[in-house]
Parts: structure tokens; C-alpha cells; sequence
């Protein structure tokens, strides 16, 4: 009973989640944004490293760097996307404490408003590999992927940056605007530390093993490994040295970590996101308005 | 055996703390409130702003915690059980403009039903009802954005009645509403209790003529503590034996001379700006002292305009409770 009621909150968030993302523009408008904006923030980088490297785009690096920037979107939208939840319905929308004290649990909720944000990601995260594969060469063949891995790795992909969300939604529950740079922060560390243009063999050593600890990290390379087998194959082995750093690990060690990390945040974030809970009631910032 | 009441609190008490010394000083938004709503009961809490009726309504419907005390929600926990009193309750803040404006009016409620387990097809036919009942029908697929406040505010109490609750905390739920929005709002709640009467209506107001009007019982509060609480009858008898004084004079230069008249319990004034007059209402002990009084405002150059015995009001025990007037 108390799982129907949580996937009948998870159904209603996201719908409401949907109306709230789609409702903004009219469909063209909308449509555009979400097939321009993804493909432009993703050029900003490939630019870069064109200039960087004088135009060749031709190599497994580039796919790396290319493909781990597109999944990137999935960690950005849903923590920034976490903090302006909560922040827009109880400042904006003035809706959160009708939501907080309806017989709900809370974090069904935010699962629910998240859902929707990784599916409308998954948009922008499909178009803009399409473009990199016809426009830039980028190294994925329908052909190659290793589907089960794919499927594998989304689903506890997407598990464990809910629950990094999760936790961060408590956060959000304490703070006024400023949880945006908290976010951003969390964002940026996995950004650097966990393999997402750059192997993490780029960093110093101690980095590296927070590297190693980093779910994030595991993620992306099981994702490469599902999407781009031959070009992570490539990076494995480039004159003897690993220059992901995780070539030498297996595919089932990956999933067996990723679970297990996912099921570890889980826990941490639940731990979290109730102590904040406890503490906003007690503070009264459920129906703060901060006026930021 | 008892029934159960609706709300009970025991030694509730709320001191908000401020971040930084710099800020302020420490807040007793509640101090030691016992209170016993029955089910059934339109219950009123009338006091100033400030008065500690917000921070009670909040700890009742799980939004805040006590800092000391308990308090009872269907005989739930407010603190623990919190879950369980969150089904069996509502609340409807007033003067805000809350609303998903992206979403028409009936989505907008529709999803809050939603949230309480109401079948889809039972909450559509009450949402349209409600809407009807409202004066709202034709809003029904406009964007909340669209809506004007006093739209948004009837929106936003068909919101709270929608789901149906056992208990519902209704928070100023008629402020800054003109007098029609106010009107169809107050006969909703009367109909409702009339049409279901084990539910219970907690409400918090500062307007006297509401409270008259609505409530079965009501509770004086002021600094966070319930000065009295009886019937809107009861409460007036409080003061009956007294002698109230209603006297209209033209403008006067010193008003704060009234209070140390002897026999004088209670005073207040307001100004009519456009009448040019001085509206002036005394509870006394006894009559005694009313030709020290027409003395007083003859001798500032004052002329009355008129001056008549009148039946005590609410107003009138809250001024003797309160010290002061809401406005």
C-alpha cells in the first residue's frame, strides 16, 4: 500500500513536473530550445578542443571527451534541477508547504519532479550524440553498443544522481538561493574528479582515488564502455598505458560497484535529506519565502 | 467514553530564536497555550498580528515543531506522528497567491486531490462543484497566472476543502478579500460544517465581524498566550455588565487624556478623515464617569456629534482582554 501511494506521488510529480517544463513556451519554441541548448552548450567544448588540438576531431579522445560532456547534462539538470524545485515551489509558487504537509512522502515527490527532468535530459542528451555521430564523427555505432551494459549502467546511473539529488534537496530545504552554489559546487567536483572530459589519470594521485570512490566516475565509463567499446578499447591501451584509468576493470565490477555505491548514497541521502527535514521544521523554513 | 477532540495542545509553546544577535531578540510566538477543539466545533482564533495564531495553526498542521509542550491532532502526535495527522487534515493560508500558474485552475486542484488518494473521477465532479459553488466554473481551464487575487484565494480554499479533511486549518482565509469574495467564502464554511458535521474548522482571524459570525467558540490570543476562549456570547457577557459608550465628536486634540478617567475600563478611537470626526467607543465599569467624559471632550473644543449606550461586541472584550484594538 505504502509503495502504491509512493508511485502514485512519483506519477503525480512528474506530471505536474512534465506541465511545468513543457508549459513555458509554446510547443515550437520549446521544441527548439530543448534540440538548440543541449547541442550549443556541448560545442562550447568541442571548439575548445578544436582549437586546442588544430581541428582534429578525428580519435577515440575526442569521442571521450565528446560523449562524457553529452551524459554530463543528466548530473547537471537533476542536482541544479533538485534546488530549483523546491526553491520555485516554495518561493515562487508559494506551493511547497501545501505539498509537504499533503500525505505524501516528500522524497517520492522530488523522485517524481526529477523523473521528468531525466526524461526531457534524455532528449538532449539523445540529439545531442545524434549531432556529434552525423556532424562530428563521433565514434558510436548502433551496431557496437552493448545494449544490456547501456541498460545496465542508465538505470543505476540514474538511481544514484536521484539520490545525490535527494540528498541535496534536504540541503535546499535550509537554505535560500545560495543552494544553487552548493549544487554547483557538487556538480563541478564530479565535473573534474570523475572522468567526464578528461580520464582521471589527468589528476594528481591522491585525487585520483577520490576519483575511484566517486560512483559518478563508474558510471561514465560503463556508459562509454556500452556506447563506444572500440575507441574506449583504444584509450585502454595507448602505448601500454591505461589513460582511463579503469580499463583493467571489468564490466561486472563496475556494475557490482555502481549498485553497491547507489545503494550506499541512497542510504547517506535519506539520512540527509530527514535530518534537514527535522531541521527546517524545527528552524520553520518549509514555508520560508527568503525574498532572495 | 470521551470523544476524542479534533485539536488538543498541553503547554504548547514556539520561541523562534534569532541566526545572529544582531537580529533580533529571542521570539515567544506561543507560551504554554492549552486548548481543546472538539470535532464539530468552527473554532475561531482571534488576535493581532503578531498575536502567536499563524505559528499555533503551523505546529497543528506539521509544518513547524514546538519548541516545548505537545500538541494533539485527532488525537495524533503532531511532532511523531505527522504522517497520520497529514490525512487527515488541511490548511489554506490567506493573502497569499500561491498556485502552480503554469497549470489551469482544475489541474491545479486536481493534482493536490491527487496527492490525497482521491479517485480522479470523484475529485473532477467535486472540483467542478466546488467551482460552481464558487463563482468559478468559467475559471476552470484559465492558468492560475490569469486569475485575480481574490480568484486565486477562493482557488486556493477549494484547494483545502477538495481533499475532503477531517480537520481543516483555515489561516486569515478571507484577508484582503472584498466583501463578496469574503461572503462566499464564509457560507461555504457554514454549509460544509452544516453538511458534515463531525469535521472541524480551525480558524485564525482579525476580523472581528468573521469571528462574531462564523465561530461556535473562540480564543483570545495576544504574545502568544490564549487570554480567553468561549463562546462569541459568553465572551460578550464578559463585558456586558458593563456600561459600553459609542460617542462621535468632531476632531479632537488630545485623545490619551480618556484613559485615566476614573470607571473607564477600556478605550479606543479612530479617525474619520472625511467626516472630520473622532470616533470614540469606552467600556466602564459603571456610568459615572460619561459626564466626566463630555466634559472632557466639550472642554478640547469639541463638539458631539452623537453619543449612544451600545450592546458590547466582540471588539469590545478583545480590547478588554487585549489592552488594545486589532486596527
Amino acid at each position: 500500500m505504502a509503495v502504491m501511494n509512493d508511485l502514485r506521488t512519483i506519477k503525480n510529480a512528474a506530471w505536474l513536473g512534465w506541465e511545468m517544463e513543457a508549459n513555458w513556451a509554446d510547443p515550437f519554441l520549446f521544441a527548439t530550445y530543448s534540440i538548440v541548448k543541449p547541442i550549443s552548450a556541448t560545442l562550447i567544448l568541442v571548439f575548445m578542443y578544436m582549437i586546442v588540438t588544430g581541428g582534429n576531431t578525428d580519435n577515440a579522445y575526442f569521442s571521450y571527451m565528446y560523449v562524457g560532456s553529452a551524459l554530463y547534462m543528466y548530473i547537471a539538470e537533476v542536482l541544479f534541477g533538485v534546488t530549483w524545485i523546491i526553491h520555485d515551489d516554495r518561493e515562487h509558487y508559494m506551493s511547497l508547504k501545501q505539498v509537504y504537509i499533503a500525505p505524501i512522502k516528500f522524497y517520492a515527490y522530488i523522485l517524481g519532479r526529477s523523473a521528468i527532468k531525466i526524461a526531457i535530459t534524455t532528449a538532449g542528451v539523445i540529439i545531442t550524440l545524434a549531432f556529434g555521430v552525423l556532424a562530428l564523427g563521433v565514434d558510436i555505432s548502433l551496431w557496437d553498443v552493448d545494449w544490456l551494459l547501456l541498460l545496465g549502467s542508465t538505470a543505476l546511473g540514474m538511481s544514484c544522481i536521484c539520490v545525490l539529488g535527494l540528498a541535496l534537496g534536504g540541503i535546499t530545504f535550509l537554505t535560500a538561493r545560495h543552494s544553487i552554489g552548493i549544487n554547483e559546487g557538487v556538480a563541478g567536483v564530479f565535473y573534474v574528479m570523475s572522468g567526464i572530459i578528461f580520464p582521471i589519470t589527468a589528476l594528481p594521485t591522491w585525487a585520483q582515488s577520490i576519483s575511484k570512490i566517486l560512483p559518478v566516475t563508474y558510471w561514465m565509463d560503463s556508459m562509454r564502455r556500452a556506447l563506444m567499446p572500440d575507441a574506449m578499447a583504444e584509450l585502454g591501451s595507448v602505448a601500454g598505458v591505461d589513460v582511463t584509468g579503469l580499463s583493467g576493470i571489468s564490466d561486472l565490477y563496475i556494475m557490482v560497484y555502481l549498485a553497491i555505491s547507489t545503494a550506499v548514497f541512497f542510504a547517506l541521502s535519506m539520512a540527509v535529506f530527514k535530518y534537514a527535514d527535522g531541521v527546517a521544521r524545527r528552524k520553520g523554513k518549509i514555508d520560508w519565502t527568503s525574498t532572495y | 467514553m470521551d470523544q476524542e477532540p479534533a485539536v488538543r495542545t498541553e503547554a504548547l509553546t514556539r520561541v523562534f530564536e534569532p541566526k545572529k544577535k544582531k537580529e533580533g531578540s529571542t521570539v515567544r510566538a506561543l507560551e504554554s497555550v492549552d486548548l481543546r477543539i472538539e470535532q464539530g466545533e468552527l473554532f475561531g482564533i482571534l488576535g493581532p498580528n503578531g498575536a502567536g495564531k499563524t505559528t499555533l495553526l503551523k505546529i497543528l498542521s506539521t509544518l513547524l515543531l514546538p519548541t516545548s509542550g505537545k500538541a494533539y491532532v485527532a488525537g495524533l502526535d503532531v511532532e511523531t506522528q505527522f504522517n497520520a495527522v497529514r490525512q487527515r487534515i488541511n490548511m489554506v493560508s490567506g493573502g497569499e497567491i500561491s498556485g502552480y500558474g503554469l497549470l489551469t485552475v482544475k489541474e491545479n486542484l486536481w493534482m493536490f486531490s491527487q496527492f490525497y488518494g482521491i479517485k480522479s473521477k470523484v475529485a473532477l465532479q467535486r472540483i467542478d462543484d466546488m467551482l460552481g459553488e464558487f463563482g468559478l466554473l468559467d475559471k476552470k481551464d484559465a492558468k492560475v497566472r490569469t486569475l485575480s487575487t481574490g480568484q486565486r484565494q477562493k482557488m486556493n480554499v477549494i484547494r483545502g476543502f477538495v481533499t475532503d479533511p477531517d480537520i481543516i486549518f483555515l489561516d486569515e482565509p478571507t484577508l484582503g478579500l472584498d466583501v463578496n469574495a469574503s461572503r462566499v467564502i464564509r457560507t461555504y464554511i457554514l454549509d460544509w460544517l452544516k453538511d458534515h458535521p463531525k469535521k472541524t474548522v480551525v480558524l485564525t482571524t482579525h476580523y472581528m465581524a468573521e469571528a462574531d459570525e462564523l465561530c461556535d467558540r473562540i480564543a483570545i490570543i495576544d504574545n502568544g498566550r490564549i487570554l480567553a476562549c468561549d463562546s462569541p456570547e459568553r465572551l460578550k457577557k464578559m463585558v456586558r455588565m458593563n456600561t459600553t459608550l459609542s460617542m462621535d465628536v468632531t476632531r479632537l486634540k488630545d485623545t490619551a487624556v480618556f484613559k485615566t478617567f476614573p470607571g473607564v475600563e477600556s478605550f479606543t478611537f479612530t479617525e474619520d478623515g472625511e467626516k472630520g470626526l473622532t470616533k470614540l467607543r469606552f467600556v466602564m465599569r459603571d456610568e459615572s464617569g460619561v459626564s466626566d467624559i463630555v466634559s472632557a471632550v466639550l472642554g478640547q473644543g469639541s463638539r458631539i456629534e452623537s453619543l449612544q449606550k451600545t450592546e458590547p461586541t466582540l471588539e469590545d472584550v478583545f480590547i478588554k482582554m487585549v489592552g488594545k484594538g486589532l486596527e
